[in-house]
């Protein structure tokens, strides 16, 4: 709607998604919450902070109440922004995408969906149906810089979720590289590292050099530029610090059997 | 900008505004609400500040959420119900936010201050008493270039506590 407003793009016609009901909805099925292209961030604040939250901290962050009560995640993955708010959380809990067209619908793992700046595996012709988020089984974390509390585009941003199910952990890093980034090295490590140091089955403080070690993974790899927003030194930095961090509150979390 | 001049394609648009059935012809489709409340509603209440969602001048209800009037395509407002700045005292005399406002010295240039009537109402409508994390929270998406919204936040205050006692 910006870019129509400033005249940047005078589409031919507009279709109008949101009155459909459908795509407004979510519901759980099969241990997932199949949320509808449709559901505004605010409704994920007030209704999927248990069962999706590091997605509903991110919902949290988006632009200002006005914007919250308009914007969805549809759109956020539609446009592929490497710093669309909702997609680390998606990628660190390893969503799928369900892109439907005439020809049918087509399920996309969300580490395929992004596949460079503002593209994305949609075909012309795709619209999103729903996005199918695993309900949490663990603690989640996310995390963002920006200028100021609110209104802000993030500088970089980083999400974690600790699956205590399967027994592993997912990364996902925002506005770091000409796309959204998975950091699986870095969860790879992690994962490696918990499950050959017992750490799942005896929870107990993580080694001061498996948390350095993993936030070195995540900061490289990131692939940030400088830009108006930050350069490329600090973005790598923030990373290394956010992610510290976060994996620190989560496994807190985790050991105190609390949510976040 | 958003205007329709030159585009034959228009469609008609009929929703409520301040519970009034109201309606437009000719609506180019990609013509903002807040185009069509202010150029042919000619409810100058809305104020036209940024066109991009980030200034909050524009915030209107929009079936009961507060949106940004500038990027509500016109064609989605059929069928809602809009209630504007003008709408929020029913008798034609002032909301005791607008009053807040006044009395407080909350208002300078006056530009931000319809948007940030609106966010107030809907706040204090959710939270009666807001605390000040609460308040900063809720006007987040409404610049004021103007008070430094120290004036702001104690006109909110005042309202929240003339609205719960009367
Ligand atoms: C003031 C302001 C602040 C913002 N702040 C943030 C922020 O903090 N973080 C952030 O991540 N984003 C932010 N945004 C960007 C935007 O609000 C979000 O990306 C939002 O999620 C977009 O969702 P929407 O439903 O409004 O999409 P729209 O704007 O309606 O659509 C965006 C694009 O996606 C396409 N699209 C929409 N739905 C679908 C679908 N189901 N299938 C296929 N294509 C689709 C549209 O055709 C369009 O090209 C901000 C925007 C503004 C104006
Ligand atoms: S004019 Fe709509 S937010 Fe500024
Ligand atoms: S009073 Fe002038 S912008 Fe707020």
């Amino acid at each position: 709607m910006v870019e129509v407003n400033f005249a940047q793009r005078r589409p031919p016609a507009l279709l109008d998604l949101s009155h459909l009901s459908e795509p407004k909805g979510w519901r759980r099925r099969n241990g997932a919450v199949e949320l509808g292209a449709g559901v505004t961030y605010t409704r994920i604040i007030n209704e999927l902070g248990a069962e999706l939250p590091a997605l509903a901290i991110a919902s949290r962050t988006v632009g200002s109440p006005q914007i919250r009560n308009r914007g969805t995640v549809g759109g956020n993955l539609a446009t592929a922004s490497p710093a669309g708010d909702a997609h680390p959380p998606l990628l660190a809990t390893g969503a799928t995408v369900r892109a439907e067209s005439m020809r049918g619908v087509r399920e996309i793992p969300i580490g395929e969906f992004f596949l460079g700046p503002k593209q994305s595996a949609l075909e012309p012709d795709e619209l999103i149906r729903s996005v199918s988020v695993p309900v949490a089984r663990g603690p989640q974390q996310f995390s963002k810089v920006g200028t100021r509390n609110a209104m802000v585009i993030a500088v970089v941003s980083f999400a974690i979720a600790l699956d205590l199910g399967r027994r592993s952990i997912g990364t996902g890093i925002g506005s770091a590289g000409p796309t959204p980034l998975e950091g699986s090295e870095a969860a790879d490590y992690l994962n490696r590292e918990l499950t050959g140091g017992g750490y799942w089955e005896e929870h107990r403080p993580l080694p001061r050099g498996v948390v350095d070690r993993f936030s070195e993974l995540v900061a490289s790899a990131a692939d940030p530029i400088d830009d108006v927003r930050g350069v490329a030194r600090y973005r790598t930095h923030a990373l290394r610090v956010m992610s510290r961090r976060t994996l620190t509150w989560a496994w807190e979390a985790a050991g105190e059997g609390r949510p976040a | 900008m958003g205007g329709g001049r030159g585009r034959a394609a228009g469609v008609r648009v009929e929703f409520t505004v301040n519970g009034r059935p109201r309606s437009a012809e000719n609506v180019w489709p990609g013509e903002s609400l807040l185009y069509v409340l202010r150029e042919r509603m000619g409810l100058w209440g809305t104020k036209n500040a940024c066109e991009q969602g980030e200034c909050g001048s524009c915030s209107v209800y929009m079936d009961g959420e507060l949106v940004c009037a500038c990027l509500v395509a016109g064609g989605q407002a059929g069928g809602t119900e809009i209630i504007t700045v003008e709408g929020l005292s029913g008798d034609g005399g002032l909301h005791p936010i607008q009053q807040a406002y006044i009395t407080e010295g909350a208002v300078q240039c006056g530009f931000c201050t319809p948007g940030l009537v609106v966010a107030t109402h809907q706040l204090l409508h959710a939270n009666p008493d807001p605390s000040e994390d609460e308040i900063r929270e809720a006007l987040a998406g409404n610049l004021c270039r103007c008070t430094g919204y120290e004036k702001i936040i104690s006109a909110v205050r005042a309202a929240a506590t003339e609205m719960t006692a009367g």
